[in-house]
C-alpha cells in the first residue's frame, strides 16, 4: 500500500535532478555489466569439465594395415566403433540395395553432411560407424559373405544383428521391415594423413 | 499469550501478515469442490519437500551408487520404502492437483482481467513443476530415468545452430552420465525447490491483492457493506476455508493412501517398469515413454513431422504448446467469465480440448504402432501410423482451442450474470 506521502516524496524534483539520474544509470549500468561477469564463471561450470573431455577425446585410428575386407573395432566414448576397408566389390553391391532400404538416402541425420552419400563415407573404401544397432543397442555381426546359408540367396554381405534379426547394408543403412528404424550412426571424423584417422572430430571441433 | 503477540507485532508483522493473507482474507462465500486444489497443491508442495529432505539423507547422487542406494532406502532403511513411495507418488499426485486446479481456472475465468498477472505466475509454476519434476526423475539412475533424459536432452540438440553445443552444456558431457546425474540432483533438491517456494508465495500475495474468483466470475468486491467496507459476499478465509480445506486434504489422503499402500506404482504410470532396471547406456529400452504428466506434450512433438530433415519443428510446436497458456488472460474475448453463464461455443471448445488433452495423454504412452497402420490404398493418410494421424488432429485441435478463443468468446452467445453470488 503506498500511501499519499510516499507519491509525493517519490516525485519531488530534488536539486540536480538530471545529475542524479545519470548518477544512477550509470551506476545501474556499471552493476549490470559486473552481473553478467559474475555469471560466467557459474555458466561456464556447466561445460564439460577436463575429465570428461578427456574421457571423450577423439581417437586418432591407424588404418595402414587396414587390408581390403577388413574391420577393425575401435572404442570411443565407450561405444564401439567399427572401421572397414570396404572392397571395390562391396562398394559395387550397394547400388543395388535401394529397393530393400528403409533409408536409402541417409534422410535420417545419423551422419555427418559429409557422409551422407551413397557409401555413407568420406572416402568411398573407408566406412566409419557405431557398431550399435539402432533397435537396442547389441552389437550387430559383419557379415561379408555373399549368400549364406543363415541369411538367404540374395544377401549381398552386410551387418547382422544377431539379437532380433535386423539386416544392414555394407554402408550400414538398414533393411525394410526389420526392427532396427534407422541407419547405423556415423561418427564425425576425418583424415589427417591419408592412412590416418580421428574419429569424434571432423573439422578440428568436438563434437556430441 | 496475548502480551507475547504484541510484544513480537512491535517487531514484526505477524499479526498484519496472518490477517492480509489468510486469517481477514475475504474470499467468496459460494467456493465450490473445484476450489480445493489450491491449497491441495501447497499441502503435496510441503510433503514433497519433506519426504524429499528425508529421501536426501540416504540417497547417493553418484552414477556408480544412485541406483543402487535407491534400493537401499527401498529395503532397507526403516520405513524408508513409504517415504520413498510418498515422494514418487506425491509427484503424480501433484500433476493431477495441479492439472485440475488449471481446468478450474479454465471453468471459471479465474485467469481474466484483473487476475492475469496471477495466472502468468502460476504458469511459471507449472514450468518450474515440469523442471522439478524432469530432474527428480532422472535420480533413481534407472533405464527409464537414463533413457528420458536423454530424449529430453537431445530435444535442444535439435534447435539449429547452437543445439548441439546446448546440449552438451546441459549434459556437462558427451552423454548422459555421472556429470549430469549429479547437476540434475542440485536443481532438482536445491535451485528448482527454492524457486517454487517463493513462486508460490508470489502467487499467494497477488492472489490476496486482487481477491479470488469464483464460481459465479463476478467481482465481490463490488457490493460491500456500508458499515463495515467488507464485501456482502464473502467470507474470512479463517475458519471457513481452513475447515473446507482440511476436509480437502482428509478425502485427499484417503485416496492417496490407497494409491500409497496398494498401487504405489500404478501400473507402471506413476513408476515405469522399466525404472526397475539400471541405466545401461548401451541398451535402449524397445519403447521410451516419459511419465504421464508429460505425455500430451510428448505426443504433439512426435505428432509433427519432421520438416527439412530436422526434429526442430516438434520441439518448437511442443513448447509453443506449453507457453500459449500464457497468453489466455488475452485471447479470451468473452463477455462473461464463468461457465455458468458462457454460451455452447465456448463449452463445446473447452470440451474439445480437455478431450484432446487427455487423447493426447494416452497417445503419449503409447508407442506410435499402437494401432498399425492405414492401408496403403486410402489416399493421403495410407501407409501412416494410425495413432500419428489421430495426434496430428488431436494437436490441431488443441491449438485451435487457443488461436480461435478471440473469436468464438466474443461469437458466444452468453447468458445473463447475476449481479450478486448465486
Amino acid at each position: 500500500m503506498h500511501s499519499a506521502t510516499d507519491t509525493v516524496i517519490d516525485r519531488q524534483p530534488g536539486p540536480d535532478s538530471k545529475k542524479r539520474r545519470f548518477l544512477i544509470a550509470a551506476t545501474g549500468a556499471v552493476g549490470a555489466v559486473g552481473v553478467v561477469a559474475t555469471a560466467v564463471p557459474f555458466l561456464m561450470s556447466f561445460w564439460p569439465s577436463e575429465r570428461a573431455k578427456a574421457a571423450g577425446a577423439p581417437i586418432e585410428v591407424d588404418i595402414s594395415k587396414l587390408e581390403p575386407g577388413q574391420k577393425i573395432n575401435v572404442e570411443w566414448r565407450g561405444k564401439v566403433v567399427w572401421v572397414l576397408n570396404r572392397t571395390p566389390a562391396m562398394l559395387a553391391t550397394l547400388p543395388k540395395m535401394d529397393a530393400r532400404l528403409a533409408d536409402p538416402k541417409s534422410e535420417v541425420d545419423h551422419q555427418p553432411p559429409y557422409a551422407k552419400n551413397e557409401q555413407r563415407s568420406i572416402k568411398p573404401e573407408i566406412f566409419v560407424a557405431v557398431g550399435i544397432c539402432t533397435h537396442l543397442g547389441c552389437s550387430p555381426t559383419f557379415r561379408p559373405e555373399v549368400a549364406p546359408a543363415d541369411l538367404g540367396d540374395d544377401w549381398l554381405g552386410g551387418f547382422f544383428c544377431p539379437c532380433h534379426q535386423s539386416k544392414f547394408d555394407l554402408a550400414g543403412r538398414v533393411f525394410k521391415g526389420v526392427p532396427a528404424p534407422t541407419n547405423l550412426v556415423v561418427p564425425p571424423y576425418r583424415y589427417v594423413t591419408d592412412r590416418r584417422l580421428i574419429v569424434g572430430e571432423d573439422t578440428g571441433k568436438t563434437k556430441a | 499469550m496475548q502480551k507475547m503477540l504484541t510484544w513480537i507485532d512491535a517487531r514484526f508483522p505477524l499479526s498484519r501478515l496472518w490477517n492480509e493473507q489468510w486469517g481477514k482474507y475475504i474470499a467468496p462465500k459460494n467456493f465450490n469442490f473445484w476450489y480445493y486444489f489450491g491449497s491441495l497443491a501447497m499441502f503435496v508442495l510441503v510433503m514433497q519437500i519433506l519426504t524429499g529432505i528425508f529421501l536426501t539423507m540416504n540417497y547417493k547422487p553418484d552414477a556408480a551408487k544412485a541406483f543402487e542406494s535407491v534400493e537401499y532406502i527401498m529395503r532397507d532403511v526403516p520405513g524408508g520404502w513409504l517415504i520413498r513411495y510418498m515422494h514418487s507418488t506425491g509427484a503424480s499426485a501433484f500433476f493431477i492437483v495441479v492439472y485440475l486446479h488449471m481446468f478450474r481456472s479454465l471453468m471459471y475465468g479465474s485467469y481474466r482481467k484483473p487476475r492475469e498477472l496471477l495466472w502468468i505466475i502460476g504458469c511459471v509454476l507449472y514450468l518450474a513443476l515440469m523442471a522439478e519434476a524432469f530432474f527428480g526423475y532422472l535420480l533413481p539412475w534407472g533405464q527409464m530415468s537414463y533413457w528420458g533424459a536423454q530424449v529430453i536432452v537431445n530435444l535442444f540438440s535439435a534447435i539449429p545452430v547452437i543445439g548441439d553445443d546446448l546440449s552438451v552444456w546441459i549434459r556437462g558431457d558427451y552423454t548422459i552420465s555421472d556429470v549430469t546425474l549429479n547437476r540434475f540432483f542440485a536443481f532438482h533438491v536445491i535451485a528448482v525447490p527454492i524457486a517454487l517456494l517463493a513462486l508460490v508465495a508470489v502467487h499467494l500475495m497477488a492472489l490476496h491483492e486482487t481477491g479470488s474468483s469464483n464460481p459465479d466470475g463476478i467481482e465481490i468486491k463490488k457490493y460491500k457493506d456500508p458499515v463495515s467496507g467488507l464485501p456482502l459476499d464473502g467470507i474470512p478465509s479463517h475458519p471457513y476455508y481452513t475447515v473446507k480445506d482440511m476436509l480437502g486434504v482428509v478425502v485427499f489422503l484417503i485416496i492417496f493412501s490407497i494409491v500409497l499402500f496398494f498401487i504405489p506404482d500404478m501400473g507402471g504410470y506413476f513408476l515405469e517398469s522399466n525404472n526397475f532396471i539400471p541405466a545401461d547406456p548401451l541398451k535402449t529400452p524397445t519403447h521410451i515413454a516419459p511419465v504421464w504428466y508429460f505425455t500430451p506434450f510428448y505426443a504433439i512433438l512426435r505428432a509433427v513431422p519432421s520438416l527439412m530433415n530436422s526434429q526442430f519443428w516438434g520441439v518448437l510446436v511442443m513448447g509453443l504448446a506449453v507457453l500459449i497458456l500464457f497468453l489466455l488472460p488475452w485471447l479470451d474475448r468473452g463477455a462473461v467469465k464463468s461457465i455458468r453463464y458462457r454460451g455452447g461455443l465456448f463449452k463445446a471448445w473447452l470440451a474439445a480440448f480437455v478431450v484432446s488433452f487427455l487423447i493426447l495423454g494416452y497417445l503419449g504412452v503409447v508407442p506410435v504402432t499402437v494401432w498399425g497402420q492405414f492401408s496403403e490404398s486410402i489416399p493421403l493418410v495410407g501407409g501412416a501410423d494410425k495413432a500419428t494421424v489421430l495426434a496430428r488432429i488431436l494437436t490441431v485441435v488443441y491449438f485451435l482451442f487457443f488461436f480461435l478463443m478471440p473469436w468464438y468468446t466474443a461469437r458466444d452467445k452468453t447468458k445473463p450474470v447475476p449481479e450478486r453470488v448465486t
